[in-house]
Parts: structure tokens; C-alpha cells; sequence
């Protein structure tokens, strides 16, 4: 059984294109090394479980979940980050590119300012590596915030609408132990076009909109 | 353990022999003095363990992470003490997991600056004595042992350390790891660490995590190590 094989997406921009908020320097190693890294990880693994499952090595199968929930969730969650940044310069960099969410933001936390400042202390609070996000609940629609640890996915019947890389590796090149700069400096180059179409958009349609897999 | 660890000043823990006795002389008006964690110095420069680690990342190392843990751990240690005396056992509870990051920071890399050392005080080299009977007994060589640790610390998932430790019930040695800032607690005894954080390496190494791993024995105080067995 041939498995699947993940392919590293390319940026929608250039490596240059989200300074100063984000360096090239940043930007080209965290794509080129850090990202490719989880894809041909989490393609080795899909090639052993692949193997495990048609020799029918139960045991085996389990012990590949640990690297399969790390990997495969690193090759998500920096794809949909890559897709929620833009350059400072472009209107969609503008929260009134996301009509419907600016509303419905404003209505959950009290304004735009005070959800912004809600996820920076949200990012702020993470003990180690992980992500921050903006989540919808898909039974009853509430926007909430999250964070997960590692590579973690959104759990389950969370939609994903920004997520916010807060390893380390996201940012100390160019702001070292200063996290909190990094985190309320995000705010000019995220994508609220993209973020507007997660919102209004099905569960599915979030992840690969711009591809990132191939058979 | 460290005596710099949970270090006081002298000042403090005079003081809070005074404020025993002023207890036990009056009992009416008495304020608590707890002895405060503080940064211990290194016991090297900055720029002694270059190459393998470079001067830049050792002094913000030491000097911002280090000190946020500590300045962290005091501020979580002055609302535990608050929440113990309003009796709030809910509060009590919710600050454990700041408690356990921030004084897991600051003991763990309390330890991890001692079992360092540039090569002209010590550094590198390799373990001898009982150290090196008790790496042999567990990992058959010393070279076998340097690469199952490598492998630990490339494995780790995220934030976290790789230990040396002593298994307190089997006296036995064994590499284990641990997330974020869990310190080594319980039955087992840290013997030696490695911090695995990206911020131990970045600036210098960047994504290639592996050669930090594998300069970082160029620096190991294995004399403190064995004295920690």
C-alpha cells in the first residue's frame, strides 16, 4: 500500500515580505528547514505505518502515534499560518478585510483592541512550545481562544481561524527573549481576508486551501 | 543539590530567625519574611564555553531567561503565600503549574550552569570513578551512553530537558526526559542536564539542533556530575 506522500507548500509571498515584523532570515529558515522538516518526518511515518497496518503489527502502529500527531501537526499548523500572514502593505492586512468577524469578535470579547490584547496574553501564558488560537466551536459557532502545546492540532470540533506560532524558533533570531513583542507585533501582517473566508467557510475548506498535499 | 540553589541572603535568613522569635515573644503583629530565590552567578565568563556555546546565547541565557524564571517564581511564591493565608485551598491548587514552570526553570537551569564548564576548568573529557562504572553498568560504554542521550534530546517534542539521572530506589543510572521546565523530582536524582529549549542553541545553531547536541560534551563538568551521584 503506496502511502500518501506531503509536499512542502510554497509561500504565498516572499521571505522578505512580512518584515520588519518577521525577518527573511526568519522566514526562509522556518520554511525552508523547520517546515520541511515536520513533512519529511510525517512522511516517513505515514511509510512505517503504512507498513505496520499491512502486516497488521498493531503494536507498532500505536507506538508511530506519538511522531504522527507531532509531525502531521506541524505540517498543518504552519500551513495555515503561512496562509493567515500577509504584507503589512496590502489592504487584507486590515481587519475591515473580515466584516462578519470583526463583528462577531467585537461582540464576543467587548472590541478588536481587547480580543488583540485577550491573545497576547493568551500567547504570553504558554509554558514551552505551542500555538495560540482563534477558534470557532462548530455546535454552537462561539469564538474562543485556545492554545496547544507542540505540535498539537485544534482539538476536535474546534474550527481553526488564527493560529500564532509561538515556539521559539518563530521568532528569537530577530526578537530574542522578547516574546511579547513578537506577539503584539503579528497583528500587522495577519490576514483578515483569509481569516474572514475560515469564518464564513466550512470545516473542510480550512485546511489546504492552497494545497500542500499530494498522492 | 546546589547550596546556591535556594539560595538566601544572609540578611533574609536572619531575619526570618528574628521574625521566629518575635512570634514566639509576640504573636500579635508579625509579617512573614520568606527567604527570596535569586540568580546565582555563573561559575565562568560568559564567552568560557566558546566554541560550543557562544558568549551572546550564554549571557541571555543567564541574564534574561534565567532571571525571568527566578523573578517569575518569586512573584508566584508571594500569591501562594496569600492564598494560604486567606485559606484559599482553590487558589493554592491553581498556582501549581506556575509554580512548577517558573521553579523548574530556575532549578533546572541552576543545575545545568554547574554541570558546564569551559575546558580549561574541567570541562569535557570524560567521567570517572563511580560515574563511570555506573554509565558502564547501564549504557555498556561511555560512547554508547553520549549517543542514546543525543538521541533523547534530538526526540523531544517542543520545549523540554534530557537528564542524566539516579534512579533513587536501584541506585541505577538512566537517561530521561522531560517537558518544558519539569524539573527532576520524586525518586529520581538529577545527575546531569541538557537543555533542549530552543533558546539554549538558536542564535548559534539554528535548526541544526544536532551539532549543539553533539558540541555540548565538550563542555560537561563531569566532576560535578559525579559529585551529584
Amino acid at each position: 500500500m503506496a502511502s500518501a506522500k506531503y509536499s512542502l507548500p510554497p509561500l504565498p509571498y516572499g521571505y522578505d515580505a512580512l518584515e520588519p515584523s518577521i525577518s527573511a532570515q526568519i522566514m526562509t529558515l522556518h520554511h525552508t528547514k523547520h517546515h520541511q522538516t515536520y513533512i519529511n518526518n510525517l512522511n516517513a511515518n505515514l511509510a512505517s505505518l503504512a507498513t505496520a497496518t499491512s502486516a497488521h503489527d498493531i503494536v507498532a502502529s500505536l507506538h508511530l502515534q506519538n511522531a504522527l500527531t507531532f509531525n502531521a501537526g506541524g505540517h498543518i499548523n504552519h500551513t495555515l499560518f503561512w496562509e493567515s500572514l500577509i504584507p503589512a502593505s496590502s489592504p487584507h492586512a486590515q481587519p475591515t478585510a473580515a466584516p462578519q468577524l470583526a463583528t462577531a469578535l467585537s461582540a464576543r470579547f467587548g472590541s478588536l483592541a481587547l480580543f488583540q490584547e485577550k491573545f497576547t496574553v493568551l500567547l504570553l501564558g504558554l509554558k514551552g512550545s505551542g500555538w495560540g488560537w482563534l477558534v470557532q466551536d462548530t455546535e454552537t459557532g462561539a469564538l474562543e481562544l485556545v492554545t496547544s502545546k507542540d505540535q498539537d492540532i485544534v482539538p476536535a470540533g474546534k474550527k481553526p481561524i488564527l493560529g500564532v506560532d509561538f515556539w521559539e524558533h518563530a521568532y528569537y533570531l530577530q526578537y530574542l527573549n522578547d516574546k511579547a513583542a513578537y506577539a503584539k507585533g503579528i497583528w500587522k501582517i495577519v490576514n483578515w481576508k483569509v481569516l474572514e473566508e475560515r469564518y464564513e467557510g466550512a470545516f473542510e475548506g480550512v485546511f489546504w486551501a492552497s494545497g500542500g498535499v499530494e498522492e | 543539590m546546589s547550596a546556591t540553589l535556594f539560595r538566601t541572603s544572609t540578611a533574609a535568613r536572619s531575619a526570618l530567625r528574628a521574625g521566629a522569635a518575635t512570634r514566639a515573644a509576640s504573636a500579635a503583629s508579625t509579617s512573614f519574611v520568606r527567604g527570596k530565590a535569586t540568580l546565582p552567578d555563573l561559575p565562568y565568563d560568559y564567552g568560557a564555553l566558546e566554541p560550543a556555546i557562544s558568549g551572546k546565547i550564554m549571557e541571555l541565557h543567564h541574564k534574561n531567561h534565567h532571571q525571568t524564571y527566578v523573578n517569575s517564581f518569586n512573584t508566584a511564591t508571594e500569591q501562594l503565600q496569600a492564598a494560604e493565608s486567606k485559606q484559599d485551598i482553590a487558589a493554592q491548587i491553581a498556582l501549581q503549574p506556575v509554580i512548577n514552570f517558573h521553579g523548574g526553570g530556575h532549578i533546572n537551569h541552576t543545575l545545568f550552569w554547574e554541570n558546564l564548564a569551559p575546558s580549561k576548568n574541567g570541562g569535557g573529557g570524560e567521567p570517572a570513578g563511580q560515574l563511570k562504572t555506573a554509565i558502564e553498568t547501564s549504557y555498556g560504554s561511555l560512547s554508547s551512553f553520549k549517543t542514546k542521550f543525543n538521541a533523547a534530546l534530538a526526540g523531544i517534542q517542543g520545549s523540554g530537558w534530557a537528564w542524566l539521572v539516579k534512579d533513587t530506589e536501584t541506585g541505577q543510572v538512566q537517561i530521561r526526559t522531560y517537558a518544558n521546565q519539569d524539573p527532576v523530582v520524586g525518586k529520581y536524582k538529577p545527575l546531569l542536564g541538557i537543555d533542549a529549549w530552543e533558546h539554549a542553541y538558536y542564535l548559534q545553531y539554528q535548526n541544526r539542533k544536532a551539532e549543539y547536541f553533539s558540541a555540548v560534551w565538550d563542555v560537561v563538568n563531569w566532576k560535578t556530575v559525579e559529585k551529584r551521584l
